[in-house]
Order: structure tokens, then sequence, then C-alpha cells
């Protein structure tokens, strides 16, 4: 069959796109009955490299005559760069080249033409890049660098940007329309309601700190150019630098075999990336750029600070209607994580008005973070119904439950499958949320209280193409698995590899999952909870093509017809023969099985979600206001568990980064100067091992077969989208006050207690 | 502590200690960190560099039998001493017991402040062969993990001693 176009829907955090997808040939029916490889509990395939110190990131790539490369940067966070003037910086011994506005090639980025602004625009913004030998030289060639600015008005706190009086960063002004949603009559209904809640949240700032800092090292051989760079998505940063460098992408090759972290901060082709490909192209020598801690923290991307109002109200029983305005500081970022998806999402409301708006700041950009505007305004949402619910003397869950959407409320569509109300049972019974009573229970001394809370959990994870994958058979029966994603630390490598022997029917150890690489087949973004459900199925059509071609060559050389035999742990079976594969190529000598497979389009007018609810008990001190967490139970619905093991992990990983949201990590920026006070990781608190609570992790593991082939969906960010908000409520059913501000910090939770 | 007062510098100056068993001369700056030493120097890359400061723990070693952070050691103070790094942990081909123990956890995801935490966990086992959970939660409480693997850390820190080498973990609840 030859290849086809098709139209798709595909959902990437949080916003729903028509994709067009070439498919070629038929997808698979979803697996039926018990799998033996897919679902057990499987120790990741990069384990021993991971451990050894043998895994090599982008930091660890060395390379004969290598020169290190680092920005200077915007000490004002607003200016204009009236000159830089290298001379004294490039008579240092050991420093080769020094590029800014004036002398670098123009290089698209982000809607701009160069990645150096004639006007910086925070505190961190790019204004030159140098290249030496040693990284003191480069401290050095930095210090010797002389430019001048033209210091200009700035605004970095997102309510001053609101005020008429901040200064105008952008010809419309400094906020602007991102996104809203219209149901029904919302002042009507907000007239007719008998208890009505109008509140407004906080969130801060949140600093991704992935402990491997963005980094690439350039190499240009005269020819082509090879990119090693620390990245979520190997194509983007190869599109990134044809755009910039205008090569042919024949001549660009980007690499990740390894990588420590993203979190949503490594979606694409960075200033550094190019300015170490420009400087490798001058110089004729490889270029290493590795931001350091500080840097990471300034212009490396952010979860944007949130301000938000919302208004909801309850009419027998039932919540009535919801006005929900969100504003966030989006820093110099040109799109907005919207805050107001889950309120659009999550439940049946008949009468809702959203709004959301970006605002322009002098900070850093924001970047995607782990469910980006799901975290912040599932805060604030699940935060309002629980009071609303404890304000009319309604049991919290029961009113959700009243609101358990049908079918999906924004698009009309059912869903492919839908397992809220079991989570919601589930996580009910471990918590003992029949035990919670209003205004909480004594606690462990006179000075604390206990109380409970909960939030539920609406996000995509549904996946779609396009996504590609080969599969090689060797001659002795092992298996090279190639795909262009990346295992960014969640285990992609190991449930592809799971996958693929699944499918082939071989032991997981034959099996070498071979990512990272632009040369390879496409693999789309390591974010929005996608790469099983879109890398899975076309490593599975791969593996089955592979296992195709395996078998009929098989049945010509055992004399019977392929329908008869079966691959099993590395063996054709044939009617109590086992034969290994490899005795089967033996006699073919280098006969080469490739197979081939896509993922295929999402099926129509169905929505698919994952869904999930999370449960906390803390204790918190009156007297000092600090919150202790002592359990919190998260029972999630993703479909099919492909790995138990490593899902349980990104559970854990998940709820520990919201709770660091919840409790402690809160970006400070100096109002007078805008500069950021805590880009370290001593006064920006990421959680610790102290700080972690006992966590249960459920999942419901029943595979959504209409989603796709595997009947698996995304887990990436599920788990960190209710856990902020399951601690804010149960603070507020232990002390009778609610928690609207985030992180609640001892000094916050004492302003709120005071406040009473 | 040291025993005696030694001047180096200001220039590079010769410097000798051991690193996994093998001696190591090298003539570097006297500012010149272990961890840069290690890195650099002897190609030893297991060991992570993040924030080079002391507030993250990614380049713990084990120097003359104790965990340290090797970004706030200069080199020339570990004249004569022994370095231990990850990459000695596996050198003769099996898995350290600890090793193994993290895999069998999933005590890692993206694995950049695993060599750190296994030397912790190691330096930790070898002052107190059967650790408490509170023991290694202790030893590795200067080791940042962004990916949050904190639970599967400490169960790997406990179950380390009580593991064969390659053992896999028993199948049961996710919870750990």
């Amino acid at each position: 069959m030859s290849p086809r176009v098709v139209r798709t829907r595909v959902e990437f955090e949080g916003e729903i796109n028509d994709e067009l997808s070439i498919i070629d040939g038929r997808d698979l029916p979803a697996w039926r009955g018990a799998l033996d490889v897919v679902g057990a509990r499987t120790p990741r395939v990069d384990g021993v490299a991971r451990v050894t110190g043998r895994a090599r990131y982008t930091q660890d790539v060395v390379l004969p005559g290598m020169l290190h490369a680092r920005f200077l940067r915007s000490p004002y966070a607003r200016a204009r760069v009236l000159k830089v003037d290298a001379s004294r910086a490039l008579a240092i011994p050991g420093v080769h080249d020094v590029i800014h506005r004036t002398n670098a090639p123009k290089a698209a980025f982000r809607g701009e033409e160069t990645i150096f602004r004639d006007e910086v625009r925070f505190a961190g913004d790019e204004v030159a890049a140098v290249a030496a030998v040693s990284d003191e030289a480069l401290r050095d060639a930095l210090r010797a660098l002389v430019v001048e600015y033209e210091v200009l008005p700035h605004v970095a706190d997102l309510e001053e940007a609101l005020r008429d009086d901040a200064p105008r960063l952008e010809e419309k002004g400094n906020v602007s329309d991102s996104g809203k949603q219209d149901r029904g009559d919302v002042r009507k209904a907000l007239a007719q309601c008998e208890h009505v809640l109008e509140a407004t949240y906080r969130t801060s700032t949140q600093l991704h700190n992935c402990l491997e800092s963005h980094s690439a090292v350039a190499h240009w051989d005269g020819d082509r150019l090879t990119v090693w760079e620390s990245t979520q998505h190997v194509f983007g940063v190869r599109e990134g630098l044809r755009a910039a460098l205008r090569l042919p992408l024949s001549r660009i090759r980007v690499l990740c075999e390894h990588m420590g972290g993203g979190f949503g901060s490594k979606g694409g082709v960075g200033k550094y990336t190019i300015a170490a490909s420009i400087l490798a192209m001058r110089t004729g020598r490889p270029v290493r750029f590795v931001l350091d801690r500080e840097e990471e923290n300034l212009a490396a991307g952010n979860r944007s600070a949130t301000l938000q109002k919302v208004r909801i109200g309850l009419r027998r029983g039932r919540i009535h209607a919801i006005l929900h305005s969100s504003w966030s500081n989006a820093g110099q970022g040109r799109w907005v994580a919207d805050p107001t998806g889950p309120t659009n999402s999550l439940y049946d409301l008949p009468d809702l008005k959203t709004r959301s708006y970006r605002v322009v700041t002098n900070a850093g950009s924001l970047s995607a973070f782990r469910a980006p505007g799901y975290v912040e305004g599932t805060f604030a949402l699940e935060s309002a119904i629980e009071e609303l619910a404890d304000r009319a003397g309604i049991d919290p869950l029961q009113l959700r439950l009243r609101h358990l959407a049908k079918k999906d409320p924004l698009s009309g569509y059912a869903y492919s499958d839908k397992r809220l109300r079991e989570c919601y049972e589930i996580g009910a019974r471990e918590i003992g949320w029949k035990a919670r009573k209003r205004g909480g229970a004594p606690g462990s001394t006179p000075d604390r209280r206990r109380g409970i809370g909960m939030a539920s959990q609406i996000w995509g994870g549904g996946g779609g193409p396009p996504a590609y994958a080969t599969v090689h058979l060797n001659p002795d029966g092992t298996v090279v698995a190639r795909c262009g994603s990346q295992d960014i630390g969640t285990g992609t490598r190991t449930v592809l590899a799971q996958i693929c022997a699944q499918e082939l029917g071989v032991d997981v150890d034959a099996v070498r999952v071979e990512l990272g690489d632009t040369d390879s087949p496409y693999g789309p973004t390591s974010a929005g909870s996608l790469t099983v459900a879109s890398v899975g199925p076309a490593m599975r059509a791969a593996a089955a093509d592979a296992r195709a071609q395996l078998l009929g060559t098989a049945a010509g050389i055992l004399e019977v017809t392929a329908k008869e035999l079966r691959v099993e742990r590395g063996h054709i079976v044939s009617k109590g023969t086992r034969t290994p594969i490899k005795e089967i190529f033996d006699q073919l000598q280098n006969y080469t099985v490739i197979g081939k497979g896509s993922r295929f389009p999402n099926p129509e007018r169905i929505a698919i979600k994952t869904f999930g609810a999370q449960f906390a008990q803390v204790e918190v001190d009156l007297g000092t206001g600090e919150i202790f967490v002592e359990h919190i139970v998260a029972v999630h619905d993703i479909g099919r568990v492909v790995n138990p093991l490593t899902a349980a992990s990104q559970v854990q990983g998940g709820i520990v980064q919201a709770l660091g949201f919840a409790l402690t990590e809160e970006r400070v920026v100096d109002r007078g100067t805008g500069r950021v006070l805590n880009a370290d990781l001593e006064a920006y608190k990421v959680p610790t091992v102290r700080d972690v609570p006992r966590i249960t992790v459920r999942f419901l593991d029943t595979p959504d077969r209409r989603a796709n082939s595997t009947g698996a969906k995304g887990l990436g960010e599920p788990p960190m989208i209710p856990t902020a908000a399951a601690v804010a409520n149960a603070v507020a059913n232990a002390t009778g006050v609610p928690m609207r501000a985030t992180p609640m910090t001892p000094a916050r939770v004492l302003a709120a207690l005071g406040a009473r | 502590m040291p025993s005696r007062t030694t001047y180096r510098g200001p220039g590079p100056a010769a410097l000798s200690l051991h690193v996994n068993g093998q001696p190591l001369e090298a003539v570097v700056p006297p500012h010149r960190t272990l961890l840069d030493l290690l890195r650099d120097t002897a190609g030893l890359t297991g060991t992570k560099k993040v924030c080079d400061e002391g507030t993250c723990g990614a380049c713990t070693v084990i120097v003359d039998g104790r965990a340290v952070y090797s970004c706030m050691t200069l080199a020339h103070t570990c004249e004569g001493k022994s370095i231990e790094t990850i990459e000695s942990l596996s050198a003769s081909g099996e898995l350290h017991p600890v090793q193994r123990a993290f895999i069998d956890e999933d005590a890692l995801q993206c694995g950049f402040c695993t060599p750190g935490q296994v030397m912790s966990v190691v330096a930790l086992l070898r002052a107190k062969p059967r650790p408490t959970e509170d023991d290694v939660r202790r030893a590795v409480s200067g080791n940042l993990c962004r990916c949050g693997s904190y639970t599967g850390i400490v169960a790997a820190g406990v179950a380390a001693t009580r593991r064969a080498p390659g053992r896999t973990a028993p199948k049961g609840d996710t919870e750990r």
C-alpha cells in the first residue's frame, strides 16, 4: 500500500491542533489478552550506563581542539546596547573569537533576525559570546569586554506591569489576550446562586533547575555540522539550526543520547546552540557551550507567575457558574501556558467564562514546565471548588462527582476512555476521606492541626502522528530499534524496548534502542506526555513489520506456511519445534530485516485524555506556619501501564516537583533592578530527600484500546498537576483558612492565619 | 585536616594523588578544583558538574573514605590522598551492590545526580553496613535529585547490603 495523507487531531500541552500526517499501510489492532513483556516491572535498559557514570551527557563530550564558550549577559533589566568593544578581550591569550550584535552573522531565532538584540530586555539577556581554550581565559575575556549601555525604565513584576504607570514594553501595551471560553450566561447564572465565592490566587515563578544545564557542543567539519545537545527534541534543534544558519538539513546532525532532565525547558534550539555553531564555523574548532547554574536560572525558562481571579457560584447543590481570569508573567516569552485549561475541560459546567492574558515584563521568558498552565490553574480551580463546597456544607468529593463530564466539554466528543470516578474511589479509600471533617482534626501536638484535601487532574497525553521507528534484526537474533525520540529520564528507552520485544517475540535484553539522533526516523518532542502514545505505536508497527518479514523468510526455509509460525522469545515456533532466529539467518548469510513503522492517526471525533486524583494529608504548626505533608495518595488513569516500575517513579517525581512548587520554590526578583536574587540552588529551594512524604501510587492500568494500538497514554505531566491544590486544600481543612498563594511558606501560612 | 602547611603557586604546581587505585600526576594551578581535575585532566566524566558551588552534591566522590563535594575541594588539598569516583565501583566488570540496588529500585530517572547519590550511599555503607532508612536519608540529604527519585534512592540504600549482585527486584506494590 502506498503512503497516504490524513488529517488528525493532536493535543499538545493543552492546545489541540489539526495536523497532516502521512501513513503507510494499516494500523495494528489494539493488543488483546495478557501480555508478558509489556506490563512487566522492567528495570531500565540504560540503568547500567547511568549508575556507572558511563552514560555520556552533553557536558561529557570532549573533542580534540575543543574551545569553551560563554555569554556576556546584561546586568540591566532593560537597556540599549550602544557599543561592544572586544579588542581587549581578543588580546587575551587563548581567546579565539568574540561575537556580538555588530559582527555576528544574522541568525533567525524565535521571530527575530539575530541572537543579540539592540535592546536587551531582561537581566541576563545575551550581549556577546566568547570562545576560548580554557574556562580561565573565557572568564578573563568576559571581564575585559567593554559594553556601553543606555539604561531604560523596566518592569519585572507581574502586578506592577499591569499598572497604568508601568513602562510600556510593547506597542500595544504589556497585556494581551491569549485565550477565552464562553459557555452560557455567567453573569445571569452568578446572580441566581445561593453561595458565591470570590477569590484571588497567586502562584510564583518556578525555575526548572534541570541538573544538567542547557548545553551544546558544536562540531563543524567544513561540510557538516554535528551538534550534541541536551534537548527534548533533536529534530526541533535541527530545524532551529536550519532556520538560523540556512544549512540544508542533510548537513546538520543533532545528537542526544542521554540528557539530564528537561521538564519542558529543552524544547528546541537555544541561543547557546546557535552561538556554539557560529563560533565553531568561524574558528574551525569544536565549541562546547554549557550554561552555568546562575545562567540556567536567568535565561533558560521558567513557569510563569500567575494572578488568577475566580468567581464561582453554587445553586441547589451544584456549581452553577464560574468565572476564571488569569494573568501570566510571560517575561519576554511570546506565548502563555494557559491556566484556564482545567476550568474549561475538567468538569461539566454549563455557565462558564474564562479569560487568559499574557503579560510581558523585563524578565526571562517562560518555557513549558511540566503541565504548563495546568499546575497553576488547577491550584486555583480545585482550591475554589473545595472551599465553596465546605462553605455550603457539601462534601467536596461529592460536589466534583456531580459535575463529572461524560463527554469533553470543549469539543463535545465522547472520551476514548475515562475512569476518573474510579480514581476518586480508590484515592478516597486510601486516604480515609470518609473521616474528613470540616475544620480538620487535632494534630500530634497541641500546636498542630491535621487535615486532608484532594484535587483532580485532567491532561492530554493521547499523542499522535508523526512518529516513526525502524527495527533492524541482526543475524544473531538481537535487535536494534531506532527512533529519533529522546529519553529525558522518563524511561522511554525501556518502554520502547518492551513494546518492540513484545511485538517481535524476543526478550527485552535482545533489544537495543537507539534514540536521540536526527539521522534516525523522526521522533516527536519528549514533551506533552506524548511519547509513549506517539512513539510506542510506531515502534510496535515496526516490530510487527520485522516479524512479518522474518516469518515469511523462515517459512521458506522451514518449508511451511508463515501462518503456522510465530516468534517466541527469540525462537521461530512451529507445531512443537523451536528454531532460534539465528539459525534461520545462518542459512541466509547477511540477509537484512528492517521493519518500518509509523504512528497512525487518532480516531476521529473522540477525545483522548488522562485523568487522575490526588489526596493529601498534612499537619500544620499553627505557631510556626510550617506545613508537614504526611501522605500523598496519587491515582492516575493513563490507560495501559507499560512499565509499572518506571511509571511509579514518574508519579513520585511529579509529586516531589509539585511539592516544591507548592511549598518552597519561588524565583525572587528585585523590583528595583530586575535582577534575580536566588539564581542558585542554595537560596532557590528545590525539594531534598528530607522533604518527601509517604507517597502511595496507584494506576487503574486499563488499556485505552480506542486511543492507539498500545492502549497506553502519557504520564509525564499528570502527576504534577493536582498536588499543590490537594496540599492547599488539606492545609485549609486543617486550619480553616484558605491558602491562596504558592509557595505556601511558613510566612504566608502565618499571614493567612493572622488575617483570619 | 592537613598535617603540615604547604605553599604552592601562584602558577601551576605539581600534584600527586591516587585516583581509583592508579597514581595521577598533574601540574595544575592552585585554584583547580578536584572536580575539574577528575573531569578534565583524568577524563573521568562520570562525576557531574551541576552547581559548581557546593549546593547540589552531584560531584560527590570519596576522598580517603569520606564522601566530599569535589567542586568544593581544591585539587592541591588532595596531595597524596586516595580518590574514588563512580568509575571505580564497577572496575571489575561486576556492578557494585549499591549500583545494582539503584537499578532494581529504579532510584534514578535522568541519571545526572546518580553518580553522586551512589557515592554518598557507598561511603555510608562503609561506615555503617546495615543502615536504617534515616541513615540513608542523612547520607544523601546533600544530594539533590530534580527528577524526585528520592523514595527509590532511600529504598536502594537500605536494600543494597541485603541484595546479592545480579538479583532482580521482586514484583510488588508500587508503593515503595
